[in-house]
């Protein structure tokens, strides 16, 4: 997988032409926004901004057709382009339409964690590098929310985007969470996030009814949470990271312990034994509460305390304002990142903990692939929209895609036919405001 | 109309108890969510009053809420609003017309949808209006009336049944729930299964358990619901509102009232001034005036005034805004002729004034021209027409100086430090020119103990905010005139008192 990379700079124009008229996969990319294999609302009145070299910013395009969306992205030949919202009116017609006219309706919910967030806590990485090892914050950050999202939330289609550096994107397309308004995305935000405060703050996890002694157990949402995460912490924590090695992680440690006197004791030992590692040092404390007695106050408090520092350390840490707004622009999967020229590629949340950021195909090495490949191009065939990547690394990514839109339009078409029986014969149900608008978004 | 005022009669014809529910018709219940337009015939003016009533209402809570009162103070401000205009009694209430009642509050909410309807502020701010006046009433609602309206309301709640609530992970979860709230009988409540889009605040605030999108709401939370419903409903059919509103095959008769209805939204209660209640027992002098301006005169005329004062002259509209206030202020049309003569001084010959000036002075005070009797200009009608030019000084400060002048003009005018100018601004940035005007009265007369959140006054537990130059000027007088009388009405030994009072205020 070594690449020449120097021969193809990911921001040079002439070989970000090469990506959209060979690898871009432009029909997964529309059945994926879309849901259907015509074009409905959900892709003409998609909002998509282009950002083209010189940055320049083009916001409110729109295209009637994959074959005009290709077209278009392969004429203007963008660095790279975010996906918007899904408005009452086709958004290129915004000059056209009255002031304030043009209101987004619809919008997947969006999550982005960036691997920024958690400068605080990595020791093998800082700014914008990224190694397998940091990776596993962001690994642990997805299981906790994608369960959350499927189990507690319900939803189906979540589609995990590698960010192209150093973070995360997810994509929900059930068409209840197309439809949440503002202030329901608002909620889940604020269901979902628990890391608050700034850097001043040190104790960032303040989720329990009352403080320190009289402090409660966590809802039922941060119980299952903390549950997925007791493992990740002693291995990515405890063992990899080492977080409380330093003298720095060891302050750290002892200012979240509320017990004044067992945080002094801890220090005395501790500075006796500079060398003590993190795995030791936590064991230290838990020692500490034994003796205490499993069901003193004293000992509920401080495992109370060890709670909050599991989540503190590893709940995901989301960048809010990305999923509180439907009209929030987000880059588009399969972009490709102009700094490291790595492809956006889709994550199996499944197989998160394997997942490699160095490992992700870039540009260079799938033009590379290509240009071994002795096959004729596919472009010569007549399809402008099939492309070459099937014949590089890029194609089980495509296929993730591909699989992940499959769903989608089935849904469509059983919830059409559901539709149809009702209309001729089937009994009538009372509709919800939420299905009555995506309803009439479709049809209307 | 000709329905409703035969009701009343037939009603006190049987005067049994009885009849009561059947007699109401349409509104079986005291809450309403609005679901069926009226459809009987309404008269124009009914539209228009029973739509500005309501709207005195709306403007109340509005008000109420940009200022942080209590939830407390809100309702107790609700209640008494709504009882003056808006009435709406239990169906155990008797000797009343309920069905009038309820057939204004009902005309008057549809009325106010189509004149609220037509941009995305104004849904907005009806809609939060709206649904406090309906919590409000909810909470107020006899608990049996309530669970009737509850009962005959379609909503889209499902009953936890008693096989679910045996689920190992359901149950757990609501353990773990009840365990979070502390709450020791949490799950002794009957529960609600409804989608969590429903609602969204006990989601935020992690007041329910959440499970496959469905939230488990225990009874106690179920108001929660309700008002979440009645939000949503209101919000979708303003939408719908809006798009059929171009469609209305209506223009003369009802637009104007739509139009009217929706600009006093902006100024708050629309009003018209009908002067003073007290003529102060004394005539105004053109040598008052100044004195009058420093002590009582709201900002848009205190700002005329120094203009006038510095300039000596001022633009048609400034002119035309002054005479009409100093008029309601009970200055003749000698006197208001003396006072502008010598506020012109030396700028221009008797000749000139008494041709180009004299002349509209005397047809502000309807003795010129078609002698019409012009009134005052309101808040709204100074917020909303002519709009000042770049030279021109008339209109609101509050709504047409940029907001570093008005900073400027707050500080040197009335001396309003830095600390006390940011809620101002805040109800200057939200477009709540007459909140802004209410708080500048109240710090400028706090030496008269008005405090804040006392407004002009409380009339019937509302507090009023200004809505109307003159009535900010008559009431400042009024403020001036008790405190005169207190001082005088007490025995010597305890002016002393008093005067300590002063000192410590």
């Amino acid at each position: 997988m070594e690449m020449p990379k120097f021969e193809y700079d990911p921001s040079s124009p002439e070989v970000m032409m090469q990506f959209y008229r060979r690898l871009f996969p432009y029909r997964p990319f529309f059945h994926w926004l879309n849901h259907d294999h015509t074009p409905s609302k959900l892709f003409t009145h998609r909002e998509f901004a282009l950002t083209l070299t010189g940055d320049i910013y083009l916001r409110y395009n729109s295209f009637a057709t994959v074959e005009d969306f290709a077209r278009e992205i392969k004429r203007l030949n963008p660095s790279r382009f975010e996906v918007g919202a899904i408005y009452n009116a086709r958004p290129r017609d915004k000059r056209t339409l009255r002031a304030g006219a043009l209101q987004p309706q619809m919008r997947e919910l969006v999550f982005d964690i960036d691997m920024t967030d958690y400068d605080s806590i990595r020791t093998c990485c800082s700014g914008k590098g990224i190694c397998k090892r940091c990776w596993s914050f962001i690994a642990a950050a997805v299981t906790v929310l994608d369960s959350a999202l499927r189990n507690q939330f319900g939803y189906r289609h979540l589609l995990w985007v590698y960010s192209g550096r150093r973070g995360i994107h997810c994509w929900v397309s059930d068409k209840a969470a197309l439809a949440l308004t503002d202030e329901q995305r608002k909620a889940i935000v604020g269901y979902l996030e628990v890391i608050k405060g700034g850097a001043e703050m040190v104790k960032k996890v303040n989720v329990r009814m009352g403080t320190g002694f009289g402090a409660g157990p966590l809802p039922p949402s941060l119980k299952y949470a903390k549950q997925a995460l007791g493992g990740y912490f002693t291995e990515t924590i405890l063992e990899d990271q080492k977080c409380f090695d330093s003298e720095e992680g060891t302050e750290m440690l002892l200012s979240l312990i509320p017990d004044k006197a067992i945080a002094g004791k801890l220090r005395k030992l501790w500075s006796a034994n500079p060398g003590r590692p993190s795995i030791k040092k936590f064991g230290d404390l838990n020692a500490e509460i034994g003796l205490l007695g499993e069901t003193s106050q004293a000992a509920k408090a401080l495992r109370s305390a060890q709670e909050d520092i599991i989540l503190q350390f590893l709940y995901p840490r989301l960048d809010a304002e990305v999923s509180k707004h439907r009209n929030h622009l987000l880059k588009s999967p399969f972009c490709v990142h102009p700094a490291t020229g790595r492809v956006c590629v889709p994550v199996d949340p499944e197989k998160v903990d394997e997942f490699d950021p160095e490992t992700v195909p870039t540009l260079g090495g799938l033009l590379y692939e290509l240009n071994l490949s002795e096959q004729p191009k596919a472009e010569d065939g007549g399809d402008p929209l099939r492309g070459d990547w099937e014949r590089t690394s890029l194609k089980p990514y495509v296929e993730m895609l591909q699989k992940h839109a499959q769903e989608l339009i089935r849904e469509t078409r059983e919830e059409k036919q559901s539709e149809f029986t009702r209309a001729f014969g089937g009994s009538p149900r009372i509709l919800t405001a939420q299905t009555r608008e995506i309803q009439e978004g479709r049809t209307g | 109309m000709q329905t409703s005022r035969s009701r009343p009669s037939i009603r006190k014809s049987i005067g049994a108890s009885l009849d009561f529910k059947s007699d109401l018709g349409p509104y079986p219940h005291r809450l309403n969510f609005y679901d069926t337009p009226p459809q009987d015939d309404v008269t124009v003016e009914d539209f228009e009053t029973f739509a500005i009533d309501r709207l005195r209402v709306l403007a109340e809570i509005e008000s109420s809420l940009i200022r942080n009162r209590t939830p407390e103070e809100l309702r107790l401000v609700t209640l008494a609003q709504c009882k003056k205009y808006l009435p709406l009694s239990a169906n155990t209430a008797s000797g009343i017309d309920r069905f009038a009642e309820r057939r204004k509050d009902h005309i008057s909410h549809f009325v106010l949808r189509l004149a609220f309807c037509r941009s995305e502020e104004l849904r907005r701010r009806l809609v939060k209006a709206e649904t406090t006046l309906f919590k409000i009433r909810y909470a107020d609602d006899d608990t049996r009336e309530r669970q009737e309206f509850l009962d005959s309301i379609k909503l889209n709640w499902e009953k936890v049944d008693d096989e679910e609530m045996k689920d190992a992970h359901i149950k757990a979860g609501l353990q773990a729930q009840a365990d979070y709230l502390k709450r020791q009988d949490y799950l002794t409540d009957t529960f609600y299964k409804t989608p969590w889009t429903q609602v969204p605040e006990l989601v935020e605030r992690r007041r329910v358990f959440l499970w496959n999108g469905w939230a488990y709401v225990p009874s106690r939370e179920q108001s929660t619901l309700v008002f979440q419903e009645f939000q949503t409903r209101l919000e979708h059919t303003l939408e719908m509102t809006a798009k059929a509103l171009p469609r209305l095959d209506e223009d003369d008769r009802l637009m104007p009232v739509l139009e009217h209805l929706s600009r006093g939204f902006l100024a708050g209660v629309p009003s018209e001034y009908v002067g003073p209640e007290d003529d102060f027992g004394e005539t105004i002098t053109a040598d008052m005036i100044d004195d009058l301006a420093l002590k009582h005169f709201p900002l848009c005329m205190r700002n005329l005034h120094d203009r006038l004062r510095k300039d000596r002259h001022l633009k048609h509209f400034g002119r035309l805004q002054y005479t009409l206030f100093l008029k309601a202020l009970g200055v003749s049309v000698e006197e208001a002729v003396v006072f502008w003569r010598k506020a012109y001084g030396g700028t221009m010959t008797d000749d000139k004034f008494n041709k180009e000036y004299k002349y509209n002075i005397r047809h502000s005070y309807g003795l010129e021209g078609k002698r019409a009797n012009y009134p005052a200009k309101s808040c709204q009608t100074i917020l909303t027409s002519n709009q000042p030019g770049p030279t021109e000084s008339h209109g609101c400060p509050f709504r047409h100086f940029s907001p570093d002048n008005l900073q400027l003009t707050l500080s040197a005018t009335f001396g309003i430090p830095a600390a006390e100018q940011t809620e101002i601004m805040a109800a200057v940035k939200g477009q709540h020119y007459h909140i802004a005007c209410t708080r500048v009265f109240e710090l400028t007369h706090a030496k008269y103990g008005v405090k804040k959140g006392e407004g002009l006054g409380t009339a019937n537990g509302a507090t009023e905010t200004v809505s109307h130059p003159n009535r900010y000027a008559a009431r400042s007088r009024e403020l001036e005139k008790e405190k005169l009388e207190k001082t005088k009405a007490k025995p010597a030994v305890e002016v002393k008192l008093d005067g300590e009072d002063v000192v410590m205020a």
